[in-house]
């Protein structure tokens, strides 16, 4: 395996995924970085330099700090949301029941539905106030129904995303928990261990690492949640249901400031580069050669 | 466990699992359901459950108002040639790391993945304009190289997983059989790794199916695939609901069903391996 | 004609060297096998000569032409691997087929040799079957077909028979040593197993550490091991080796003396022990003696009859023209 010739083989099949990768990588990055320098506005060219300018409006923006908050709030909701309740789920699949193949494919479906259907499927018909089924149940109990994406268009997007994300959690979460060895578990329940400490004792540490992938994996992606806000509030009402990428997108392709759009586009690489660091590292340390 | 669970328990077990799986999957069961009845039964007052003439006038309504063919087809080709594309490239690079490992490979292969993190919306704004100045805005080539590129790290890591599983010996039995190194990929590892070459498709698809960040920006009207079409109802148009459903159930069907294929790899793919 | 020169040969992997330059000349139509402890270096030597690892240093010469830049397929050997690498998607037929299409041979002329390849391997019945459904042994002839049909210069082994247990290995190993009378096919053979060294070749090299301890057939092996080393290594159970007064006596650092060239005595002898454990096996027995003062146990290998017990005293005489003597360096006086 180990001769020159293969070695010069690999190095050049290797080659085309990593060249266009480092493009992929370098060159919109770098145009970013030189255009978050840059007064420019889409529509009237030509650009001109104006420094940090662009971090500064982008940072004392009124959106800004709501972005931010919004993005935090609905990424930590969604984790929760989707750890405790992808650990319950796993943990009730796990047992034994009948027609565990069919309950399986129930749990993990919404995973699969594209984030605009999803969206708009929740948006109308569940969520509409005069429609929706919601709106059905709240007047099937005498109340009053409730305009979800107008009056909480935060947690009805968190409640979204987190369908979508439930079924991954739920589907990882077990796994790990089929490859616990069952004779430990059989083992501390000889040595007097109750339900309830086995499961703090040996399931959750058993756990732990596939928790870790979860959260962070989700994470990189919830930070780039689009869709559903795109398609349901757009952002609102006011800056509501904006978060971090959409206020990108506003700025860029809707107030066509390419300048700032840039400069947020910077803020966000930053931020998704802390979870990075900590996902490779989680990753990194499972991967042996 | 060993242990037998009694008949009772498994029942309770059984019909709370039901239950959960049901209402879980309620808002895609419901949709389907909606996707059969008329416009007025849609939004009746009470619900209707199952009492209610089945139509299909939805899915003919929908085919031939909005063109839906053109979004099925632009679905099918952006999220098919990308992950085809992506394959032709990763296949090679993954029998190098597999294979050739040098001590730069966990390097490299980590690397690799970071490009994954990157947001999209960090590099909105000089893919956009630099498709713009080559006329790609709204091409499928366009969305075709940019999933492919979304997915590259992907394709990469899980073919590395599957082709580290086969053993290095096989390989030189091909190479003292006469093989050169193309027809020891064509005829040895490839046919030997075709399931893992199958799921690693079936994920790849999936993804770029319901890829909604550059599909939604980088295109209007030509290349826009279904993630765009079923964007375009985001503003309601008088009475609607059954057409939506019929629209979204048309949307998911595919990938849904190659999903539940798909579902076992699924874990593997999405965690880099680092759950199996 | 598979005649195989190594000249200067050395490979180093980074900072390690695996095998220091060697010099060995192999012989058309010689059964050649390379035996030693493992980790030796005798696997990485036959790498080398397949080409599948590149020589840090040397030169390899397949019948005359400098092959040390060669990739595997130029080289026109046919190895046989430990773990059988069949190609698990192919039937056994385009397993066999296989290196005759890479060489673009004509279908009929495939036919002709796997018909023939399968008929001298009892492997008729089985040609549409898929590696997975057959036996370890069948598997082992499947590797051995996939190599013959390639006409090769010569065979390589690699540990051919690990994977199989202790009886099926004896009958592939007749079958290989036949194989080679018939083809009369060079074929060089790793094996960490002396027996399998001693039954089938008709040069053994011993390596040790990347060196070759020695070159020489079975018999000359095992009659004159030129070091310690050898002398331990060939030959079953293995030679009794003494240091101390005992060599003193023969003015050696070391001798030895193999358990079939000591005789035993209820009272009279050269060595007085008792007797550890004693193992009676109908055809011969064997002894392991204990409180000579000479090593830990001494083995000794008697006829069948003979019937000492665990506890019996015994005297032992070794037959002094087979007494091996060696110096400080361990090398043969």
């Amino acid at each position: 395996m180990a001769t020159q010739r293969a070695h010069k083989a690999a190095r050049l099949m290797i080659s085309p995924s990593v060249i266009l990768l480092l493009a992929w990588m370098i060159i919109p990055l770098g145009t970013t970085i030189y255009f978050s320098f840059l007064r420019y506005n889409i529509l009237t060219p030509p650009a001109s330099w104006t420094g940090f300018e662009n971090y500064y409006y982008f940072l004392t923006d009124p959106a800004f700090i709501p972005a931010l908050v919004n993005t935090l709030v609905l990424v930590l909701g969604v984790l929760a949301i989707t750890t405790i309740g992808g650990i319950l789920l796993a943990l009730l699949l796990n047992m034994e029941f009948w027609g565990q193949g069919i309950v399986r494919i129930l749990v993990i479906s919404p995973f699969f539905v594209m984030p605009t259907v999803s969206a708009l499927v929740w948006k109308n018909m569940f969520m509409n106030p005069v429609n929706g089924l919601f709106a059905h149940l709240f007047r099937a109990f005498g109340l009053q129904p409730v305009d979800f994406l107008s009056t909480l268009p935060l947690l009805s997007i968190t409640i979204m995303v987190a369908w979508a994300w439930l079924p991954f959690a739920t589907l990882i979460l077990l796994t790990a928990l089929q490859s616990l060895d069952s004779e430990q578990m059989e083992a501390a329940e000889m040595d007097g261990a109750g339900w309830l400490s086995r499961f703090i004792y040996l399931t959750l540490p058993h756990l732990t690492r596939s928790i870790t992938v979860v959260v962070l994996i989700q994470t990189i992606f919830l930070l780039a949640v689009f869709a559903e806000i795109y398609v349901t509030t757009a952002g609102g009402p006011g800056y509501a249901s904006t978060n971090i990428p959409f206020l990108i997108y506003n700025l860029s392709l809707k107030q066509f400031d390419a300048g700032m759009g840039a400069a947020g586009g910077v803020i966000a690489v930053i931020i998704a580069n802390i979870v990075a660091f900590f996902l490779m590292r989680a990753v990194g340390k499972n991967l042996e050669l | 466990m060993a242990r037998q669970t009694t008949t009772g328990q498994r029942a309770l077990v059984t019909a709370v699992a039901w239950g959960i799986g049901i209402l879980i999957s309620f808002p895609i069961i419901w949709t389907v359901l909606t996707s059969f009845k008329t416009e007025a039964t849609a939004i009746a007052s009470p619900p209707v459950w199952f009492s209610f003439d089945w139509t299909l006038q939805n899915y003919i309504d929908v085919n031939t108002r909005s063109d839906y063919a053109r979004y099925f087809m632009n679905s099918v080709v952006i999220s098919i040639g990308s992950t085809l594309l992506g394959l032709a490239v990763a296949i090679p690079a993954a029998w190098s790391m597999a294979f050739q490992p040098t001590k730069n490979t966990k390097n490299v292969l980590m690397w690799m993945l970071s490009t994954k993190m990157m947001p999209a919306v960090g590099v909105l704004v000089p893919v956009y304009m630099g498709l713009r100045s080559m006329g790609l805005l709204d091409s499928r080539t366009a969305l075709v190289i940019i999933m492919m590129l979304m997915n590259l790290p992907i394709i990469v890591w899980m073919l590395f997983t599957y082709f580290r599983e086969i053993p290095g010996e096989i390989l030189e039995a091909a190479r003292m059989d006469g093989a050169n190194l193309r027809n020891e990929i064509i005829y040895v590892l490839t046919p030997m790794t075709v399931p893992g070459i199958a799921s690693t498709l079936l994920l790849n698809v999936i993804l770029a199916w319901n890829e909604a960040f550059w599909t939604l920006n980088l295109t209007t009207t030509n290349a826009a695939p279904l993630t765009a079409f079923i964007a375009s109802f985001s503003s309601p148009q008088g009475l609607f609901y059954a057409k939506l459903s019929a629209a979204s159930t048309m949307a998911i069907a595919p990938i849904l069903i190659l999903g539940w294929f798909s579902q076992k790899q699924l874990v593997r793919g999405l965690t880099f391996g680092a759950v199996k | 004609m598979g005649q195989i020169t190594l000249e200067n040969v050395a490979k180093s992997f980074g900072e390690v060297e695996v095998i220091p330059p060697l010099d060995l000349t192999i012989e058309d139509g010689e059964f050649v096998v390379f035996v030693g402890p493992s980790g030796c270096g005798k696997s990485t030597l036959l790498r080398l000569i397949a080409g599948l690892e590149d020589v840090s240093g040397g030169k390899i010469v397949i019948d005359g032409s400098d092959a040390t830049q060669a990739s595997p397929a130029k080289r026109g050997l046919a190895m046989v691997f430990q773990s059988y690498a069949l190609y698990p998607h192919m039937s056994v037929r385009k397993n066999i087929a296989f290196p005759m299409k890479m060489a673009g041979i004509d279908e009929a002329e495939q036919k002709r040799r796997i018909d023939s390849a399968a008929k001298a391997l009892n492997l008729t019945d089985y040609l549409d079957r898929r590696p997975g459904q057959l036996s370890g042994g069948q598997r082992q002839r499947v590797a051995i077909g996939r190599a013959i049909v390639r006409e090769p210069a010569a065979f390589l082994f690699d540990e051919p028979l690990s994977n199989l247990d202790a009886a099926l290995r004896v009958g592939m190993r007749l079958e290989i040593s036949e194989l080679h009378n018939r083809l009369k096919t060079t074929m060089i053979y790793v094996t960490h197993d002396q027996v399998e060294a001693m039954t089938m070749a008709d040069k053994i090299v011993v390596l040790q550490a990347g060196r070759i301890e020695q070159v020489g057939s079975p018999l000359e092996l095992y009659r004159n091991p030129r070091n310690v080393f050898v002398a331990g290594f060939i030959g079953s159970p293995k030679m009794n080796l003494f240091t101390g007064a005992a060599a003193v006596e023969y003015g050696a650092e070391t001798i030895g003396v193999r358990p079939e060239h000591v005789s035993v005595s209820a009272d009279s002898g050269k060595w007085k022990g008792r007797i550890g454990v004693s193992e009676h096996l109908g055809s011969d027995s064997f002894f392991y003696v204990e409180d000579t003062g000479l090593a830990d146990a001494v083995t000794v290998r008697a006829d069948g009859e003979v019937a000492f017990r665990h506890g019996d005293e015994i005297w032992l005489t070794p037959a002094e023209d087979k007494i091996h003597r060696f110096d400080k360096n361990g090398d043969r006086m």
